[in-house]
């Protein structure tokens, strides 16, 4: 058995992580890999499209329920899909009460003294909630956990925003431990010029723009069937997309630590792109009546 | 109302003087609203009902006088059986505040244990800041040779990372690169004390030994090694080394804080006295293999001495009483070749003989008990040995496999018939089985106390005596030093028991005229 791959997948709210690494993860299983799917995010999205199910049921609700993580089996919350893949959802509170970080350190606590990673793995995907906001969110990339990051993000500004960040914290770890950074993912949103964008920011960031994603309407059919395209319609030139993506990743040796870039640099590179104007500093805090006045 | 210098008298019996109970009085008819005596009553009595036991039983979302402590005071306890070795708390400086009180309320001597004293602040933007200034604050000023690392609730919540904070500290030049500094997650929400000493055990078998393999066999050192597990009774450590010496077999107990925790008075404080060795635990892996003591409490550490040093952890059982003392030597027989030498056997003889004499006056007496797992494992064993009769056996911080191991124990001895075992349950609930079930005794720790007043307010009749063995033991002095492992804490064990009985009997048969018949010289 070859070692453990542990990779954990961040990147802002919204962009596609949860269908990304489905569709990622179910293109390894059919090369062959066997992988397990950690979703990190309190909202428990991150297997439906394998088990084509509405939510699993989540170690912590499970927990909740049961009394104690004590009381809980591995059998209990460890649920099988397309092509074996292995599902767990961490779970969490419903939003504005209790810490959804301290669920993903109990789940994740759970599942290695379980003993989840000694089966027989080539893979574990942590799908983690939009942004790392907290230690709790950080828990997948501590030492002997998630070694590779990949970061899905788009041509978006917001989207990049957040790359950024992520890979700011990434080097808060890195320094003391074995995490790196792996790649981009470019999920495209078609903007201008997205992956010439996307490669740049990577190469800032010292890393690689690792595929680049295009969009295709395939993905949301699947998606309403609760299906990865790679199920769904095997045959889509979107299904070879994700197995490219796999392709590389299964092959890919670069880990780096980022080396994050300041404010001005990702705005000033946002501008040489066009997506964001440069700021005419004589307009700033005028109100509309003290312009017109100002103009006459 | 004022004291006068020359009879300063302690509250009791101060508040009996009439001006204080007048005192007192107004304040409760003016202030407390109290209900009257005969609601109280009426109240008290329902709640020693089997119908108030049932609805007690039903309990779900409160725990009453819990018969267990938290994480990191196990992890502090582990910490300070090792050489010139300062406990450290990441986390919020009340919880340590709370370790070092209660040890110092049982053991009677000052417990050195530091925190890093999270605020607000860290809690917002986590603590690793505080832990850059501890680290390099309590070496400076204790100049420990190694610091171990647990946690509390607060850092546990927002998720701290105690292995990157920690290398971080070192890779900025706060602590040196080499200097040891083990580490454990304790979170108090998961778990208990026992626990919490297993994943610190765990933590610095780690830091001393999973990378440096390479070399180690084993074997190699021809020692066994002992881990004690959450361990209190300072004559157990004592009696291990004493056996194990007896029978000429080179030995290593890791973590043993016997010096450090009974200190002589000499004019001289020390914050560090004995201790296991960092040469020890480095050379750990190298003994023929690992005896774990208290085996219930310690599943992560037998977990990493299999997986790691490759030992292979012989199943026993604590060894208390008479049966599982002799599994014990016999094991430790077999491992090393080392006969069982006579001064043991002599021991041994000795035990079974006052076992004998004492007989007749604990045969069929019932006791109800708790504590931590192995300890009323062990307690169990060793009162059917002697003919007693557990009945209601509590343990708050087991599981169930631990409840069907103890009730194949029971079941193994006629006296077992009447004792039922009970889990995850607090001493809210032994209180309802002393009432509905009366026991002839209590066996446990200093808690029990205010089971045995309320019994007697029932009256007489009702009384169950609590007899002091387990942990913590606040209220009685020098009674941590004593010992109940081996032959020799069977004799304590024995002694304390019978003579509980006797006391018992002799307050009940000193009544003038009445009862005195029986109130003999000799028992």
């Amino acid at each position: 058995m070859a070692k453990l791959r542990q990779c954990a997948i961040y990147g802002k709210g919204g962009i596609g992580k949860s269908t990304t690494t489905q569709n990622l993860v179910a293109a390894l299983a059919e090369a062959g890999e066997k992988v397990m799917i950690v979703g990190c995010d309190p909202k428990a999205d991150s297997t439906r499209l394998i088990l084509h199910a509405k939510a699993q049921n989540s170690i912590m609700q499970m927990a909740a329920d049961a009394g104690s993580v004590e009381d809980l089996e591995l059998e209990d919350v460890l649920k099988v899909g397309y092509r074996d893949i292995k599902c767990v959802e961490s779970g969490g509170p419903e939003p504005g009460v209790g810490c959804a970080g301290r669920g993903v350190i109990t789940a994740i606590n759970f599942l290695e003294e379980e003993g989840a990673y000694e089966e027989d793995l080539s893979f574990v995907f942590y799908d983690v909630l939009g942004d790392v906001v907290c230690g709790g969110f950080a828990m997948p990339i501590r030492e002997n956990k998630a070694q590779e990051i990949y970061i899905v993000c788009s041509g978006e500004m917001m989207a990049m925003y957040a790359a950024n960040n992520i890979a700011k914290g990434i080097v808060k770890y890195a320094n003391s431990g074995g995490v790196r950074l792996a790649g981009l993912i470019c999920n495209s949103r078609q903007c201008a010029r997205e992956d010439e964008l996307i490669m740049e920011l990577a190469r800032r960031l010292g890393t690689q723009m690792i595929h680049f994603v295009p969009r295709d309407n395939v993905v949301q059919r699947a998606e309403i069937r609760r299906m990865t395209v790679i199920e769904y319609e095997p045959k889509a030139k979107q299904a070879d997309e994700y197995r490219s993506l796999a392709r590389k990743i299964i092959d890919n040796k670069n880990l780096v630590i980022p080396t994050p870039i300041t404010m001005d640099e990702l705005e000033e590179l946002l501008m040489e792109f066009g997506i964001m104007e440069e700021v005419d500093e004589s307009i700033i805090g005028k109100t509309a009546q003290e312009e017109v006045l100002a103009a006459a | 109302m004022s004291q006068s210098v020359e009879n300063i008298k302690p509250s009791y019996p101060l508040f009996r003087d009439q001006e204080y109970v007048d005192n007192l009085a107004a304040k409760r008819a003016q202030f407390e609203e109290r209900h009257t005596d005969e609601k109280i009553d009426e109240t008290f009595l329902w709640s020693t009902t089997q119908e108030y036991q049932d609805l007690n039983f039903q309990r779900e979302a409160l725990t009453i006088n819990p018969a267990k402590a938290c994480q990191p005071l196990g992890a502090v306890l582990c910490s300070l059986g090792f050489e010139k070795t300062l406990p450290y708390v990441h986390g919020s400086q009340g919880c340590v505040a709370y370790f070092r009180s209660y040890f110092n309320r049982h053991f009677k001597e000052p417990v050195s244990c530091v925190s890093d004293s999270m605020t607000e602040d860290a809690a917002v933007f986590g603590g690793q800041k505080n832990m850059f200034d501890g680290l390099a604050n309590a070496k400076a000023l204790y100049k420990p040779d190694m610091i171990a690392v647990s946690t509390t609730c607060m850092a546990e919540v927002i998720g701290d990372d105690l292995n990157a904070f920690i290398n971080n500290s070192k890779k900025e030049g706060h602590i040196p690169e080499d200097y040891p500094v083990p580490f454990a997650h304790t979170p108090s929400f998961v778990g208990s004390h026992t626990t919490g000493w297993d994943n610190m055990f765990e933590g610095i078998a780690r830091y001393f030994t999973l990378n440096h393999m390479a070399d180690k066999e084993p074997g190699k050192n021809g020692k066994l090694n002992l881990v004690p597990g959450f361990e209190t009774y300072l004559g157990n450590y004592r009696v291990l080394h004493r056996m194990l010496d007896e029978m000429g077999v080179a030995h290593s107990l890791l973590s043993d804080p016997t010096e450090v925790l009974d200190t002589p008075a000499d004019g001289e404080y020390r914050m560090y006295a004995g201790g296991t060795t960092m040469d020890e635990i480095k050379d750990a892996p190298n003994a023929i293999t690992t005896l774990l003591l208290q085996p219930w409490q310690l599943e992560k550490t037998r977990k990493f001495v299999d997986a790691t040093w490759k030992h292979e952890v012989p199943k026993l059982n604590i060894p208390m009483g008479l049966d599982w003392t002799d599994e014990f030597l016999m094991k430790v027989s077999e491992l090393t070749g080392k006969p069982i030498p006579a001064s043991l056997e002599k021991e041994r003889g000795r035990l079974v003989d006052a076992m004998t004499d004492s007989h007749a006056w604990l045969h069929g007496k019932k006791f109800a008990l708790w504590g931590d797992p192995d300890f009323v494992m062990g307690m169990v064993k060793f009162l059917l040995e002697l003919g007693a009769e557990p009945t209601h056996v509590l343990c708050n911080n087991a599981n169930k496999r631990w409840k069907k191991a103890v009730e194949k124990v029971l079941e193994e001895s006629p006296y077992g018939v009447n004792g039922k075992v009970y889990v995850g349950n607090d001493l809210w609930h032994m209180r309802s089985l002393v009432f509905t079930d009366k026991p002839d005794f209590m066996i446990g720790n200093s808690y029990g106390k205010f089971i045995q007043r309320d019994t007697l307010y029932k009256g007489k009749a009702f009384e169950v005596p609590l007899i002091r063995i387990g942990f913590p033991i606040f209220d009685r002095h020098h009674l941590h030093r004593m010992t109940t492992l081996g032959y020799e804490g069977g004799m304590y064990i024995l002694t304390t028991l019978v003579n509980a009985v006797l006391e018992r009997l002799d307050e009940e048969t000193r009544g003038m005229g009445t009862t005195d018949y029986n109130y003999d010289l000799v028992r």
